[in-house]
């Protein structure tokens, strides 16, 4: 084995192998330049956070928090009823994602694994509404919420976000993946045809289920559009609109304590980025291939 | 997709059947019945919510287009007149135009961004470089379009930006890019792409792992090197990826809202208000739901021709393995 690598080096040409070296270089070094553009407005805003607000718009700019401050969180808090815009959001986002997975899984379950009429015509249609944009249904939903007295509630931003067609279409695609031999298996052992869902396929397909949950996180963690047209009063914000709003009402001499509350809203982001990220990619991109 | 969809998926009836058979006896009724109700028992909450918050909302916003309401009268059916209205109106005009601009530069620039990084990235690599390289470009992805305006706004500051500050680092005198026109609007496409490249970059990398490695052997032993390889290997190869992409992008990039709000609630003037801010103004700041939903007929109709032009181009520019 020795002897066959020597003969590979000695033979490879060298001038060859110093060009390969130098195209690599040249990619990662521009790479790094395209990473750093990336990261360095996040860097900014978290170092910029961490500095008092009388500092704030200091130039140069620090990329690194090298003498943390916590004046600017504090007043966030001062400023901002941040803990009710965390709790809004928590309840808005939490319970949209549970109402997802449960819904997206029975109907995927159904659509994968039972057989009835209209099938396949109602899955069309199901996902025919993925290409109708949300801005045009928003107004009639808008009236509908308001007709049934549910304006200006959190209610009225989780229950129409409930219903998901992307998360549907998932989870057949997930639950079409496992053999139809566990049915017929679950149904000689006894096991009526809910249980087989529930104890059979259901626990099989939670890797679905878990790409369901975070990408509904990702999506209403950050929703702005809505909660600004569905919610009036400060109590009902989530915190895309709070932040927003407290750019809105201080000036630039406290921009640090803007970004503390933006820093604090990414915290949730960031752990998902850290723990699911291969799953939000693949459900991100699911549906796209072939 | 297509290919799910035609997958044969009946396995499911036979053991139903079989298992009602084992429970009640041989033609037991009970057991017929309940399978006939049983899927739709598990649709219910999906197709039950769809029809109330989509499929409704679609045929209500067409019939609203023909009327004028302001949710305090009654509607009067005013036929075409939102349309006529909305066509002469000289701020929607220049919101779908502003659009249409927004929509070629800011797609233009994410999916040459993403497909010359993913090819960068693809290409021989460190394996925990390409792994920390996919996630950086991913991780805008994951922050909320709002709070990436609140940043982005001070770093594009004309006095005290760090944007400003590094350009006079270079000799270029401060730009002033959220007081003029022109400046405004290259700061929204920069921060809209700055967020959404990643997402064509996912999509990119896939496409290019899925071209096999003999392709580019025999490209290579006809003589193709560096960017030759990539102009008559890869960008034909990649070509299906490509189409879904500029679909996906050109879709959300017509719907944008978030960015332009935040930034410069579409001014100055009417400079970088968009289709979707005219929506949102004409139904929840003027009350004109007549309107914005004639409007909003308007922005799906483009947005379907679009996506129908875009698949028919493809047959003629896309190459399928």
């Amino acid at each position: 084995m020795t002897i066959l690598q020597e003969r590979v080096t000695t033979t490879a040409p060298v001038v060859k192998r110093k060009k390969r070296d130098w195209s690599v270089a040249i990619r990662v070094v521009v790479l790094l330049i395209a990473s750093v553009f990336v990261l360095g407005p996040v860097l900014w805003t978290l170092s910029t956070s961490l500095r008092p607000p009388s500092e704030s718009f200091q130039l140069p700019p620090a990329f690194l928090p090298l003498n943390p401050d916590l004046t600017s969180y504090e007043q966030v808090f001062k400023q901002l009823n941040i803990v009710a815009l965390v709790v809004n959001s928590a309840l808005v986002t939490g319970l949209i994602a549970v109402g997802q997975m449960i819904t997206a899984a029975l109907a995927g379950y159904a659509f994968a694994h039972l057989r009835f009429r209209g099938r396949g015509a109602l899955f069309s249609i199901v996902l025919a509404t993925m290409m109708v944009p949300a801005q045009v249904t928003i107004v009639p939903v808008f009236m509908l919420i308001r007709g049934v007295g549910l304006s200006d509630t959190l209610l009225a931003l989780i229950i129409p976000a409930i219903p998901t067609a992307f998360g549907t279409f998932l989870m057949r695609q997930y639950f079409m993946g496992l053999p139809g031999e566990l049915a017929e298996a679950a149904a000689i052992d006894g096991a009526s045809p809910w249980r087989t869902f529930r104890s059979v396929y259901a626990p099989l397909a939670m890797p679905g289920l878990a790409i369901v949950g975070i990408l509904a996180f990702n999506f209403h963690w950050n929703e702005f559009f809505r909660p600004l047209i569905m919610t009036i009063s400060e109590q009902n914000f989530t915190l895309p609109l709070g932040l927003v709003s407290l750019q809105g009402n201080l000036g630039t001499g406290s921009i640090s304590v803007v970004l503390a509350g933006v820093v604090l809203s990414m915290i949730p982001a960031l752990v998902v980025f850290m723990f699911g990220q291969r799953a939000l990619q693949d459900g991100l991109t699911a549906g796209t291939g072939k | 997709m297509s290919t799910a969809t035609s997958t044969p998926t009946g396995t499911g009836s036979e053991p139903g059947r079989r298992q009602a058979a084992h429970k009640n006896g041989p033609g037991s009724k009970r057991g017929r019945v309940q399978q006939r109700w049983l899927p739709w028992a598990f649709l219910a909450p999906t197709i039950v919510g769809m029809g109330i918050f989509t499929l409704l909302p679609i045929v209500a916003s067409i019939a609203l287009a023909f009327f004028r309401w302001d949710i305090i009268s009654a509607p009067t059916f005013v036929g075409f007149d939102n349309f006529a209205e909305v066509v002469q109106d000289p701020t929607v005009r220049v919101s779908f135009l502003n659009t249409i601009v927004f929509v070629v530069v800011a797609v233009a620039l994410q999916l040459g961004l993403a497909l010359g990084l993913a090819i960068m990235v693809q290409e021989k690599l460190p394996a925990w470089l390409r792994v920390f390289f996919r996630s950086a470009f991913f991780f805008p992805l994951i922050l909320s379009a709002a709070s990436v305006s609140i940043f982005m706004r001070y770093l594009f500051n004309e006095q005290f930006g760090v944007v400003n500050w590094l350009l006079s680092i270079v000799g270029i005198p401060a730009v002033p890019w959220l007081t003029t026109p022109t400046g405004s609007a290259a700061v929204v496409i920069l921060v809209y792409v700055w967020q959404n490249f990643g997402f064509s970059f996912l999509l990119f990398i896939g496409g290019l792992a899925s071209i096999p490695v003999e392709t580019y052997e025999a490209a290579s032993i006809d003589g193709a090197t560096g960017w030759r390889k990539h102009w008559f290997v890869t960008l034909p190869l990649l070509s299906p990826t490509t189409l879904v992409a500029s679909v996906m992008a050109i879709i959300n990039a017509l719907q944008v809202f978030d960015q332009p709000y935040v930034l410069t609630r579409g001014g100055p003037g009417d400079s970088t208000r968009t289709a979707v801010m005219v929506i949102f103004e004409s139904a929840f700041q003027r009350l004109e739901f007549g309107e914005a939903s004639a409007i909003g007929v308007i922005l799906t109709l483009i947005i379907m021709a679009i996506t129908a032009a875009q698949f028919r181009l493809s047959k003629r520019f896309v190459f399928y393995q």
